[in-house]
């Protein structure tokens, strides 16, 4: 029968990936070709380190129904991570100055690094979820907030400031700069920095996709609309809960350590919980559910927050009329409004629970008015 | 044999007894009903059996098996599936999402797709609103798809709690032609019921629940007939 999907791709499904690609083109070469140090390259790079941390909690928080805040904890866990692991040796008595040269003396490859990041993030939580994932919402809330709070004070503690550096900083690891290739006299031969975030970040999104295109994230979606009948459909709960979290942390240590890359420096008491909150935001602007609007606020968070709103941070002159209110700090003003819009008028989101896709296509879906109303 | 007995089960709830020893059976092929008013201990009666509440005492056997001590997982994959109260369909999902959830746990995937296409036959509106979000259906639709859910799960026996809850009186109608249609396909099915007239009615076999305890049993003629149960759930009064 015709209804059944097979698991072919349609029309629309191309389209999408068609517009990736493009982008992605168009990233390449507007990193040719712009100068290096334009604010949009900035954006990107922050952006679609967002943008994973943003899907990664969307995971958890928009399909598996499981409200969790310690997004920041598991990106501290997987920064410091990364940083730990890819310091050069001969860097590392430099880095760890009051710490005899810290306790790894080796050096390991960017990408193995990377997936330790998100392993070990993945461990903390699996550990943690043990005990954590027996409560519900807002409880959940309040034990993965408090770990992000605990482990963001562990890591700066003196005594194992062999490993961490305590609260020092940590640096002097590959970032995205890196990646540009470059001639023997130093100067760029091509620039990448950009590109390797968004690669970065795709193939993570891209593997978060697949698995909630797979029957677990059925599984995933089934128990965030109805423990109860998920458990009678034979779905473990509490299985698929602890891999909703252990695979969001996964790729929120990621985020993490790209995160370090992008600051070039890691330092614990950056990862606050105002940090979630900014993740957060995102995901509620991008719509809870659908991971095309977490990618699409994350950029444009970013931007809002480091470009187009800066101007509102200093004086403006028009003409000899100053205008009124605008000093520092008025940006976070005008944001909190723009976050109280969107709140009020437009609570599904930019995009509800539809993807790239769903926009290109005609199902009915789309169409929530129900046709039979009887009974 | 029977497909299910239950013997002297036992469920409290932190001191309280919702169960206080039944014992009855479901007949291979047989539409078998528990009646019985609020807090009887009807669905905790399917909820232990089910494996989502945990027994203090007695036996449930399947098939022959003891299956008390089983988890709702394998409880499933033996063959049991269940219909929760208020249908429960997943609204943020489609229909066709909703169905092979209930295939969760099946690994013949060729045969699902061939599974999904029978519930589509037995409910012709499912398929019609496929694409639908479960949660924009009407009552009796969400209804059929919970039944058609549980079908994915290729059950031997059927349990519905409360099917006929809170639809009007047509579409109750509908459900029981359903549940009837269900057994001329050969399925055994449990079900839980407030409704005694449509549900002895309609049954093969009834059992009648008061508070923790089988007080009755029999046909559904043989209650139907019986005075006390007319007074108590029909709501004639013996003159």
């Amino acid at each position: 029968m015709t209804i059944i999907r097979k698991k072919k791709a349609d029309a629309a499904t191309w389209i999408s990936i068609g517009i990736v690609a493009l982008i992605y083109v168009a990233v390449f070469v507007a990193e040719q070709l712009l100068p290096p140090t334009h604010m949009l390259f900035t954006v990107l790079k922050k952006g679609a380190t967002y943008a994973l941390v943003a899907v990664s909690m969307n995971l958890l928080n928009g399909f598996t129904g499981l409200f969790s805040l310690g997004q920041a904890g598991f990106m501290l866990v997987g920064a410091y991570t990364y940083a730990i692991l890819t310091i050069p040796v001969a860097q590392r008595p430099a880095v760890y100055q009051y710490f005899d040269g810290g306790l790894v003396q080796f050096t390991m490859p960017v990408i193995p690094a990377l997936i330790c990041a998100g392993l070990i993030a993945a461990i903390f939580a699996f550990l943690i979820g043990l005990p954590v994932l027996r409560l519900k919402s807002d409880y959940l809330a309040i034990a993965t907030l408090g770990f992000a709070e605990i482990i963001r004070a562990v890591f700066q503690w003196k005594n194992i400031g062999a490993l961490t550096n305590g609260s020092n900083l940590l640096r002097a690891f590959p970032t995205f700069e890196d990646f540009n290739i470059r001639a023997a006299d130093g100067t760029v031969k091509l620039y990448l920095s950009t590109l390797v975030p968004f690669l970065i970040a795709g193939v993570c999104i891209g593997l978060i996709v697949l698995l909630l295109h797979s029957s677990h994230g059925r599984a995933f979606m089934a128990i965030r609309d109805d423990e109860i009948a998920a458990e009678a459909m034979g779905i473990n709960l509490s299985r698929h809960k602890q891999m909703a979290f252990c695979t969001s942390s996964f790729f929120a240590g990621i985020g993490g350590a790209m995160l370090a890359m992008y600051t070039a420096s890691v330092q614990a008491k950056s990862f606050t919980s105002a940090m979630t909150y900014e993740i957060l935001l995102i995901v509620v602007i991008g719509g809870i559910g659908s991971v095309t609007g977490s990618c699409i606020s994350s950029f444009l968070f970013v931007a809002c927050s480091e470009w187009w709103l800066r101007f509102l941070d200093q004086k403006q002159m028009i003409g000899d009329f100053e205008v009124p209110l605008l000093r520092n700090g008025f940006r976070l003003v005008v944001f909190s409004v723009i976050i109280m819009i969107v709140v009020l008028f437009f609570r599904q989101g930019i995009m509800g629970t539809r993807e790239l896709p769903d926009l290109f296509r005609k199902h009915p879906k789309k169409a929530k008015a129900a046709k039979g109303g009887k009974a | 044999m029977s497909l299910l007995k239950v013997t002297d089960l036992v469920v409290s709830y932190g001191g309280i007894e919702a169960l206080k020893g039944i014992d009855f059976e479901v007949e291979q092929g047989q539409i078998v009903t528990l009646i019985g008013a609020n807090g009887a201990g009807k669905s905790t009666t399917l909820r232990t059996i089910s494996g989502l509440v945990k027994a203090a005492d007695g036996r449930v056997y399947f098939e022959g098996r003891d299956i008390t001590d089983y988890d709702t997982q394998k409880i499933v994959e033996t063959g049991i599936a269940m219909v929760p109260e208020g249908r429960r369909v997943f609204p943020n999902l489609t229909v066709l999402e909703n169905l092979r959830i209930g295939a969760y746990l099946r690994k013949d995937k060729d045969v699902i797709e061939e599974d999904i296409e029978y519930v589509y036959d037995l409910f012709p509106r499912l398929r019609e609103r496929s694409w639908q979000l479960a949660g924009t259906l009407s009552g009796g639709e969400q209804q059929m798809l919970a039944v058609g859910r549980a079908m994915m799960t290729r059950p031997k026996l059927i349990m519905m709690d409360e099917p006929s809850l809170g639809l009007a009186p047509l579409v109750v109608k509908d459900i029981f032609r359903i549940i009837r249609t269900l057994k001329d396909t050969g399925m055994t099915v449990l079900l839980i019921e407030q409704n005694a007239n449509a549900a002895l009615h309609t049954c093969d076999y009834a059992y009648v629940m008061e508070t923790g305890r089988i007080t009755m049993r029999g046909t559904g003629e043989e209650l139907l007939a019986s005075e006390a149960i007319q007074e108590a759930y029909l709501g004639k009064k013996s003159q």
